[in-house]
């Protein structure tokens, strides 16, 4: 009776879960989906789950479409130099934050913990207007350094460095290690899962990110792949939704390349306490 | 190679007094035990030798240089800590070789130290694993080497064997003496293992509740503990502590293994050249060689240590017997000892040839 019991529950937890993940994969599909049909197929009623004729031509369509090279150009260099700006900055304040005490640490951990909170929509204009009497908007800069510091990446690493056995810590000093050498060589490493977790979520942020480029930028030279896309939209004889998708395509590629690569490393930072 | 001078040490948390004012010489190339109950202070006395801690007050040196202000790196010293605290991410080779690189050792001499260690501590097939990948035994090893590779004035042992089995300790245990042998540095090693204290030591602290108690060679500790704390604290099982007679302001005291059990219908010998006490057989250990008896008698509960376990039925009415030599005075507030009820001289052979 009571395995009966448990067995269905495991077939509603499955049903469930599957609900869950169509609801999110579904959408994701459509889109590659449309990216391959012509158009006169994407006004079809009622719609068709996969393209009739593959049409890899409208992936050439949206590349050509405008200086895409110099948006992906510019979407690597700041998604990357985000990710390391971030990276410098985050590992010395997390360190810090889990291992000494100094006045003001607790004010200042709030701070951080304040910064977390408030989303980047409320405080753009204040930084748009710094930036812009810096005379830093519309170049490259204005997209990189208020991201510098990641409120999230040092909560998240100070976890992590909080994990760290204290003898650990103290053979490395007994082993003549400058706290400079063991935040580097001891720590960065023992953490290493959420780190990578962590640069995976920041990449991808910062690389689908909308929002701020458009607001920071007004010419091609200094735009991103987001915003280069939905300029596709634009063309005259209304959008062209698989042009569009195809753009949108090539957008999220680099993402799920370094997710499949990374997989191992994200899947290890969530159950690494419980080793 | 150095001794090591604590003068005056103190050490206090958040107002709390945890090691009260140490005096203590660690004689160049001693193996030196701190041994005590849990909680006395012997992590944290270590700890400030190592420089992990800083001592709230007094003075340490190492040689004889004041080491106070030096931090841990620059004291000369190495530390084998009870979990190991081996470098996860990094593979043997490289957790012995940290701290020489960290020095500035060379390449090419790092190899040769690192292979040379690693030959005596039985590493050299599993240089390339990670900590993860080993017994508790190798890592214990992997510590050693660790330490070892840095021919450190001083070693500081926390409880190093502790998360061993009792097979491996006891090879453990054979295998450090040596080593102390071969290297001749001082070595400075916490327990709160007696067995592991008097086995190991040549020098021996004896610590309780943030004070030394006594320090001495392992047999003179044994034989001549200075104060009843010792005298409970060494010996396995603890001295017997009974009223004084016809003093109150004393104890007596006698260790398990001086005693004679007798049956009660036999009188002993020379009473007046022992102390006696009639009483029953409440419970009986026997331990292999040994058999424990605990015996309810007149004058208090005592334990008898003996050989054999002939007249050990429970319930049965025995004698229990000590040479007077062998039974201790202590003061009763102090816990000082005041001495023996008899010269050790007096011993005469029918008490049976103890000794
Ligand atoms: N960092 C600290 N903060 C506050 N109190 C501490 C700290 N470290 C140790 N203590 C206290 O100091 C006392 C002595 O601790 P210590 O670790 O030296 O004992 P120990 O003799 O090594 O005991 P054990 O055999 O259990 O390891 C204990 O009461 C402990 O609670
Ligand atoms: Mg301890």
């Amino acid at each position: 009776m009571k395995r009966v019991g448990a067995i269905s529950l495991k077939t509603v937890e499955w049903a469930g879960l599957l609900v869950v993940a169509l609801l999110f994969v579904f959408p994701f599909l459509w889109m590659a989906s449309t990216a391959f049909k012509d158009m006169s197929e994407v006004r079809q009623f009622p719609p068709t789950l996969l393209p009739e004729t593959w049409e890899w031509g409208n992936f050439v369509q949206a590349w050509e479409s405008g200086p895409f090279l110099m948006f992906t150009v510019n979407s690597i260099v700041v998604a990357v130099a985000i990710l390391i700006l971030q990276f410098l900055t985050a590992v010395p304040a997390a360190y810090a934050f889990a291992r000494y005490q100094f006045p003001g640490r607790n004010l200042l951990f709030g701070l951080v913990l304040v910064a977390l909170m408030i989303p980047g929509y409320i405080i753009f204009l204040p930084i748009y207007v710094q930036l812009s009497g810096w005379g830093l908007v519309n170049t490259l800069w204005s997209l990189i350094l208020p991201y510098a510091a990641s409120a999230f990446g040092i909560f998240l690493l100070r976890q992590a460095f909080m994990q760290v056995p204290d003898e650990v810590i103290e053979a490395a000093r007994l082993d003549n290690a400058s706290e400079w050498k063991i935040m580097w060589t001891i720590m960065v490493p023992m953490a290493k899962p959420v780190l990578v977790t962590f640069g995976l979520f920041s990449f991808i942020y910062h690389w689908n990110d909308y929002f701020w480029p458009l607001i920071m930028t007004n010419s091609d030279e200094v735009r991103t792949l987001p915003v280069g896309i939905s300029s596709l939209r634009m063309s005259d004889g209304g959008t062209l939704w698989n042009v569009m998708m195809a753009g949108n395509m090539i957008l999220i590629l680099p993402i799920l390349v370094i997710f499949f690569v990374a997989q191992r490393h994200i899947i290890k930072a969530f159950v690494y306490q419980s080793k | 190679m150095a001794r090591v001078v604590l003068q005056q040490i103190t050490k206090t948390f958040q107002n709390q007094k945890v090691v009260k004012g140490l005096n203590l010489v660690i004689p160049d190339g001693s193996f030196t035990v701190l041994v005590g109950p849990s909680g006395c202070g012997k992590s944290t006395t270590l700890r400030m030798i190592a420089g992990l801690e800083t001592a709230t007050d007094g003075e340490i040196f190492i040689g004889s240089q004041s080491v106070n202000a030096l931090p841990p790196g620059k004291r000369d010293v190495a530390m084998v800590f009870q979990n190991y605290a081996l470098y996860p991410t990094m593979n043997v080779y490289d957790n012995i070789a940290y701290g020489l690189r960290n020095r500035g050792t060379s390449k090419k001499d790092c190899d040769v130290l690192v292979k040379e260690i690693a030959e005596i501590v039985g590493l050299a097939d599993f240089l390339k694993r990670k900590p993860s990948q080993l017994s508790g035994g190798q890592r214990q090893r992997v510590a050693l080497a660790r330490a070892m590779v840095k021919k450190p004035k001083v070693f500081l042992m926390d409880e190093p064997l502790s998360n061993l089995d009792a097979k491996l300790r006891n090879q453990m245990r054979v295998e450090l003496t040596s080593l102390h042998k071969q290297l001749g540095s001082t070595f400075i090693y916490v327990t709160h293992d007696q067995v592991e204290a008097m086995t190991m030591g040549d020098q021996i602290v004896v610590m309780s509740d943030g004070n030394i108690m006594q320090v001495a060679a392992p047999m003179d500790l044994y034989q001549e503990p200075e104060n009843l704390f010792v005298a409970q604290f060494i010996g396995s099982p603890p001295m017997n502590i009974v009223p004084a007679e016809g003093r109150s302001d004393q104890l007596w005291g006698f260790r398990p293994e001086k005693a004679v059990l007798l049956p009660a219908s036999v009188s002993p010998v020379s009473a007046e050249e022992m102390w006696t006490a009639k009483g029953q057989i409440v419970s009986r250990e026997i331990l292999g060689s040994d058999t424990l008896f605990h015996v309810e008698t007149e004058k208090g509960r005592v334990i008898v240590k003996t050989e054999t376990e002939e007249i050990g039925q429970y319930g049965s009415n025995v004698t229990v017997t000590v040479a007077k030599p062998h039974v201790y005075i202590f003061d009763r507030v102090s816990g000082k000892k005041v001495g023996r009820l008899a010269e050790r001289g007096q011993v005469s052979a029918l008490a049976g040839g103890v000794n």
